[in-house]
């Protein structure tokens, strides 16, 4: 019979927090979040001590005053009389749009440069690894200056396009490449171009249903339907006819050269396309080696009993090896997206108002409430990245190994 | 009793912390060097010449104080600062003084607690245009595309404008006055608009300056000066007396050909007053009797510092204009040394 042999429990004494391991390390952490919590509080009260000697206060209510400035790219509404605030807010979705903008390019970029990395091919192999190691090791703030300064230099400037012989020309008489930018054409839509859009969102359905049939298909009677051309088809054929059927319900509104620059359509600027490109093949070429290590990781018996069942090498990659691998790739991944977040604040370089621009820029200029603008920075990025964080963790676990 | 330890270590560490003393000129004569902030370059009013020395109209400013506080005017460490820095650097005591084409606004002086010492340059906004565009008034500049430094009064101003004349115009932000030469000469902007003395020097850099034009239009009044912190009313006092005594020399015929020989005593009261051999204005200051002579003898007077950057004989060519003494017509208007 075992008698259970619960240790006596002593009492507790104060020499136990260092002698008795079960305690010690708590001890040590007590005392490195007291430093930390004092030297915080020292931090606070020196920055207010000394605000105070100065005569200045901390104070937010400059956010409600009339940020006096113009902003070039906005996505909302947003003038000269509008309040700090709404400034910030202009420059929050900025930041937003351009992290975003490079953050699917970066991706797509980077599975691309990692697998092609890995390929038989020794030139593509090569050429990829010269990418990887050129743009990875070279500040990104450099390739942001780089991309600008070839956009100024090289494209022509809107004067150029003038005259009866203008030195420059519209792309397919439709987009205009400058130094300002990039004019593009932009849709403009009647009332019937809702249906449409029905008749698109139809199709993207009936492909979903499609694939679906397709994959129990194989499963009930292993023969294998065509997917991509039949898919192709459901999703252009009728979106196609529904738009010729409602009479070309959407037309495009092209860029035309008027007064100093051109209008119409939409403006994509230098300066987001500097920002964009240069933010995405340079963290392209860290995920390219987060995608190549993930591959690697997956033991190649795996590929090689794929093989054995009769898999071609694209399936091999698509169906068996990246939904592994994946699993090594995704948490590198999350801190490359909070990398493009974070470097994004580099914008002013090439006068992109992102919200370093505008809140930390011009509005803790021109209030001069540079602490306060600070702080409202550090939290909205903080924030901004855990917000990143948390919808990729939600991904990362899904895709996790399963345990049963 | 450890709540009473965390109170003694945060009281201590709270002793330690230093903060910006009062007393500028201490500070500055125990270092031996005068921090002064000006434009990261901006040729005419501060830009390192070709030895690599700063100089420039602005520059002459920091430099007269040096001598007058120092008795050195290469004593003088020159702390270029953007648009944006700026403020922030003399607030924390990087710089002792900024000369940095700065406008002095009621915000500035009173909210942002500095202290404007004084006008060395009279200016307003402007606008350079390409002359193949054809304009010929900032009127037409509907839907033209504007560079212009962030950070700055300029920036509002353009807004104003542009509002009440009720055209629209894209602002394209930019840092420093390189990178806008560069963008506007790139014709990535229109327009280049700043303060118009600030354009007549980058235009004096353009290998074809007379391809461009400065529109008769100048839309604010932009009162450049030298400015400190709030607070140290005595070292205050210094820089806008050293920019006084600068001014008031032009007018009282003080140059520095003659200023060896007019300090050693004349029968104009005001210039034996000015120069320290009558009177005692320097102890006042807490400086020595010669520190007006020291500073104008740097690089002469007032007028002999705007000729030789900025003035008509020098590729920026600008004229006298607002900035003359108020004896021929213009602004500069020294109080009396009494």
């Amino acid at each position: 019979m075992v008698t259970e042999t619960t240790p006596q429990s002593q009492s507790f004494k104060l020499s136990m927090l260092l002698n008795d391991t079960r305690y010690r390390s708590y001890t040590f952490q007590f005392f490195s979040l007291l430093i930390l919590i004092v030297l915080i509080a020292y931090l606070g009260s020196n920055l207010i001590r000394n605000l105070a000697e100065a005569g200045l206060n901390i104070s937010y209510s400059f956010l409600g005053e009339p940020a006096g400035y113009d902003i070039n790219q906005r996505l909302i509404e947003y003038t000269s009389q509008s309040t700090h605030m709404r400034a910030t807010i202009v420059g929050v979705l900025n930041t937003l749009l351009v992290a975003f903008l490079a953050c699917f390019t970066a991706t797509i970029l980077g599975i691309l440069g990692g697998v092609l990395r890995l390929s038989e091919n020794w030139l593509v192999s090569k050429l990829m690894a010269v990418y990887v190691e050129a743009f990875r090791n070279v500040p990104v703030l450099i390739w942001i200056i780089i991309v600008f300064t070839i956009m100024t230099a090289v494209l022509p400037a809107p004067r150029e396009f003038r005259g009866d012989e203008p030195s420059a020309s519209l792309v397919l008489d439709a987009v205009a490449f400058t130094n300002r930018g990039v004019y593009v054409p932009s849709p403009e839509f009647q009332p019937q171009a809702i249906y449409v859009f029905f008749v698109l969102l139809a199709s993207i359905l009936a492909i979903f249903w499609y694939r679906n049939y397709a994959k129990n298909r194989l499963y009930a009677t292993g023969t294998l339907l065509p997917t991509f051309w039949p898919s192709f088809a459901i999703l252009v054929l009728p979106t196609v006819m529904a738009f010729y059927l409602l009479g070309k319900p959407i037309s495009l509104d092209y860029p035309v050269l008027k007064g100093f620059n051109f209008s119409g359509g939409w403006t994509i600027r230098g300066s987001l396309i500097a920002l964009w490109l240069a933010l995405a093949i340079y963290t392209a070429a860290f995920i390219a080696e987060n995608v190549r290590a993930g591959i690697l990781a997956i033991s190649k018996g795996q590929t090689e009993a794929a093989a054995s069942l009769g898999l071609r090498p694209n399936r091999i990659m698509s169906l068996v090896i990246l939904p592994q691998a994946l699993r090594v790739i995704i948490p590198p991944l999350i801190s490359q997206y909070l990398n493009i977040t974070k470097n994004s604040s580099l914008a002013i370089a090439v006068g992109y108002m992102d919200v370093t621009g505008t809140l930390g820029g011009i509005t803790l200029n021109q209030t001069g409430r540079a602490i306060e603008a600070i702080l409202l920075l550090m939290l909205f990025y903080l924030l901004i990245s855990l917000s990143i964080s948390a919808l990729m963790n939600i991904y990362n676990k899904s895709i996790s190994l399963k345990e049963r | 009793m450890l709540k009473r330890y965390l109170m003694a270590a945060v009281t201590g560490l709270g002793m330690i912390a230093s903060t910006v003393t009062a007393a500028t000129l201490d500070d500055v004569q125990a270092r031996g060097k005068l921090n002064c902030g000006v434009n990261t370059g901006l040729v005419g009013f501060a830009a390192p010449d070709a030895n690599g020395e700063w100089a420039g109209f602005d520059v002459a400013v920091c430099r007269a104080v040096a001598a007058a506080v120092l008795n050195d005017a290469s004593a003088v460490e020159f702390l270029p600062q953007t648009g944006k820095t700026r403020f922030t650097a003399l607030a924390s005591g990087e710089v002792d003084m900024l000369s940095r084409n700065t406008t002095w606004t009621f915000s500035r002086d009173v909210d942002l607690k500095f202290e404007f010492t004084g006008v060395n340059y009279y200016d307003g906004q402007g606008f350079m245009v390409n002359r193949d565009l054809g304009v010929s008034s900032a009127g037409d500049l509907d839907g033209a595309t504007v560079c212009i430094q962030t950070g700055t009064t300029t920036e509002l101003n353009l807004a104003d404008f542009f509002r009440s004349n009720n055209i629209s115009y894209e602002p394209v932000p930019i840092e420093t006055n390189a990178e806008a030469r560069q963008q506007y000469l790139a014709g990535s902007c229109d327009v280049y608009t700043t303060d118009a003395s600030g354009l007549a020097a980058t235009r004096a850099t353009f290998e074809n300056p007379d391809d461009h034009v400065l529109l008769p239009e100048i839309i604010s009044k932009e009162p450049l000066g030298p400015l400190v912190r709030h607070g140290d009313n005595q070292w205050g006092d210094i820089v806008r007396w050293t920019l006084n005594a600068l001014i008031s020399a032009e007018e009282l015929g003080v140059t520095s050909a003659n200023i060896a020989e007019l300090s050693a005593g004349t029968n104009n009261p005001e210039i034996n007053r000015l120069l320290g051999s009558e009177g005692n204005l320097g102890e006042m200051l807490g400086l020595d009797a010669d520190w007006a002579k020291r500073a104008i003898s740097v690089a002469g007077n007032y007028g002999e510092i705007f000729d030789a950057y900025i003035g008509e004989s020098t590729p920026i060519g600008l004229s006298r204009g607002l900035n003359a003494q108020w004896t021929d017509g213009g602004l500069l208007y020294a109080p009396p040394f009494r």
